[in-house]
């Protein structure tokens, strides 16, 4: 599945709720704590699989994530214990460059 | 992801936090959005197909757009100075609308409407103690989140179409979420009905920045209320700034750090001026359009300071320019055939992102691939600074010769004692069109238009000299700064 820039994609460990600003990888395998994310549309609110404690750094309400390449980015709108990770490799909080206020 | 989606995450970070202030009132993220949850069930219980302000800015504006947003019915912002015919055409756009209005503009509301309130009986129904449930719906990305009418400066008003995607784009492209300080507070001055009044709303929720909302404007009342909000952003049309630079009172405003203009062509006095009075505020020009989710670009405090200290004419011009494309926008200047310009010639201004909707009511979508054609007219400087020259649809064409007004403006604006000006075409029998001159004396100030003529004359040539200047008080402009350029031809003679 090649997820749609604005579409929202869920955890199936915990809460976590991502939206995707960027997507540049192709089928890559997005995961939040060690399990794949699903479109919100296909989650069905119970399934639950285990935590992975190797993928369990938690993400933060507001922050963008980004691989090395900067082929995806990823809002997090719902934080939870689960760490997100692009074919295995984590993802990182991007540096936020704000721009002037303008409205 | 739609609006809602904002204001949940606004309410996650801290539910607290005072999002909205006026000068009665204040509500914290977690009451604004049970507000809007109320009157978001209102509106589904009346059926409503809409929900139309149409009144004075106040603390219902930002509440009622999320209120639809939340019932999945677009908000729709009307312009209350309109004429009742105006107005009457317009609501009929809108058959079962739940509709907001003040008193005195209730009689065309009518029968097609579902429901009629006042703005503040409406808002204390939803301050009311009842429990507020989150709505079962969920508006589409695609669904339409808000109309807004185009000013109708040159042609008959058109409903823009804001999809949920636009907006939501345009807030997380360009806004660090709860990235503002406690302290930081956002003065919203400019009309219910302009886009930039609808993105403040969004943008300064999502930042987690007090909103302070000033009625009717008078320069008087804004001082007064920066400083006694210890505002610390504001976003101003020209027009604002310009009476503000005017006023004979205590103009400090010591809280201020960002000021953001745009809406239409800033007079480069008045900036200018405003930067000599003001030296701790930053100055941030923004362009953009309703079509586009507001800004697309951003000329930051940083290249003001460098524009205006610079020796180098390329570099000190770009303190008119506006700036360079913010994350996620394309800028192309197009010929007439729409083959891409180089830098430094100038065309139509061509946008792409996904905040741009370029979606009309009642029309098919006027994006090609994604580009938007603005009918805007401007260049890119080599560094990628965008400079405006005015609207395509206010190109004189005299003779042959196709001439912008804006040229001549910028010559006109360059004059001893001219506070503004307009330049446009009136019909002409031998000419098809003749070029003629509206200036505006700075206070105090004699003009001559005989020796504006001559320094036009100089600077360009012949053809592009006014046939005739006329010197007036003050130029007509709509109350979001956009000058009226067909009641000045009618007034011209044409």
């Amino acid at each position: 599945m090649e997820p749609k820039v604005g579409v929202m994609l869920r955890s199936t460990v915990d809460d976590t709720a991502v939206v995707v600003v960027r997507w540049s990888a192709g089928a890559a395998r997005l995961t939040c704590g060690g399990a794949t994310m699903v479109d919100k549309a296909d989650h069905d609110g119970t399934a639950r699989a285990e935590l992975d404690p190797e993928h369990a750094a938690g993400t933060l309400l507001g922050k963008r994530y980004t691989d090395a390449a900067g082929s995806v980015e990823l809002l997090c709108t719902k934080p939870g214990r689960g760490s997100l990770a692009l074919d295995g490799t984590p993802l990182a909080v991007k540096a936020a460059k704000p721009l002037p206020a303008s409205d | 992801m739609n609006l809602t989606t904002l204001l949940d995450m606004a309410a996650e970070a801290d539910g607290d936090h005072i999002a909205l202030a006026t000068e009665t009132e204040g509500l914290s993220v977690d009451e604004f959005r049970a507000a809007a949850r109320r009157g978001a069930a209102l509106l589904l219980r009346a059926k409503a197909s809409a929900l139309v302000h149409l009144a004075e800015n106040g603390p219902a504006f930002p509440v009622a757009l999320f209120a639809a947003a939340l019932a999945g019915v677009p908000f729709v912002p009307l312009n209350y100075r309109l004429g009742e015919a105006q107005l009457t055409a317009l609501l009929a756009q809108h058959p079962g609308a739940y509709v907001l209005t003040d008193r005195q503009h209730s009689a065309p509301a009518g029968p097609e409407a579902v429901a009629v309130d006042s703005p503040q009986e409406w808002l204390d129904t939803l301050n009311s103690a009842s429990p507020a449930e989150p709505p079962a719906i969920e508006p589409e990305p695609e669904s339409t989140a808000v109309i807004i009418y185009t000013s109708g400066t040159t042609s008959a008003p058109k409903g823009v179409l804001l999809r949920h995607e636009n907006l939501v784009s345009y807030v997380i492209g360009t806004v660090e979420f709860a990235g503002a300080q406690p302290s930081e507070a956002s003065l919203l001055c400019v009309p219910p009905y302009h886009i930039a009044a609808v993105s403040a709303v969004l943008t300064n929720l999502y930042a987690g920045r007090r909103l302070v909302i000033l009625g009717a404007f008078s320069p008087a009342r804004w001082l007064e209320l920066v400083r006694r909000e210890r505002v610390t952003n504001v976003m101003v049309v020209p027009t604002i700034l310009a009476r503000i630079m005017d006023d004979d009172g205590d103009r400090s405003v010591p809280s201020l750090r960002t000021l953001a203009y745009g809406g239409a062509p800033m007079p480069p006095r008045v900036i200018e001026r405003a930067l000599r009075e003001w030296p701790h505020v930053g100055f941030v020009n923004a362009y953009g359009l309703t079509e586009t989710s507001s800004t697309v670009a951003v000329l930051g405090p940083e290249d003001h300071q460098k524009a205006y200290a610079a020796a180098d004419p390329e570099e000190r011009a770009r303190l008119h320019s506006v700036g360079r494309p913010i994350p996620g926008v394309e800028v192309e200047i197009r010929d007439a055939s729409g083959t891409a310009r180089p830098a430094g010639s100038s065309g139509r201004i061509w946008i792409r992102g996904a905040q741009v909707s370029g979606a009309y009511a009642g029309q098919e979508s006027g994006r090609t691939d994604g580009w938007f054609d603005t009918r805007d007219l401007g260049h890119l400087d080599t560094a990628g600074f965008l400079f405006v020259e005015g609207r395509e649809d206010d190109t004189i064409i005299r003779g042959a010769e196709n001439i912008a007004p804006a040229e001549i403006e910028d010559v006109l604006l360059r004059q001893d004692g001219v506070a503004d000006t307009v330049v446009v075409g009136v019909p002409d029998e031998e000419w098809g069109q003749r070029i003629e001159a509206v200036v505006t004396p700075e206070r105090g100030a004699e003009l001559d238009p005989e020796l504006l003529r001559a320094a036009v004359r100089t600077a360009l040539r012949g053809a592009k000299t006014p046939d005739r200047i006329a010197v007036w008080d003050e130029l007509p402009r709509t109350d979001t700064g956009k000058i009226r350029r067909r009641d000045i031809v009618a007034a011209l003679g044409g």
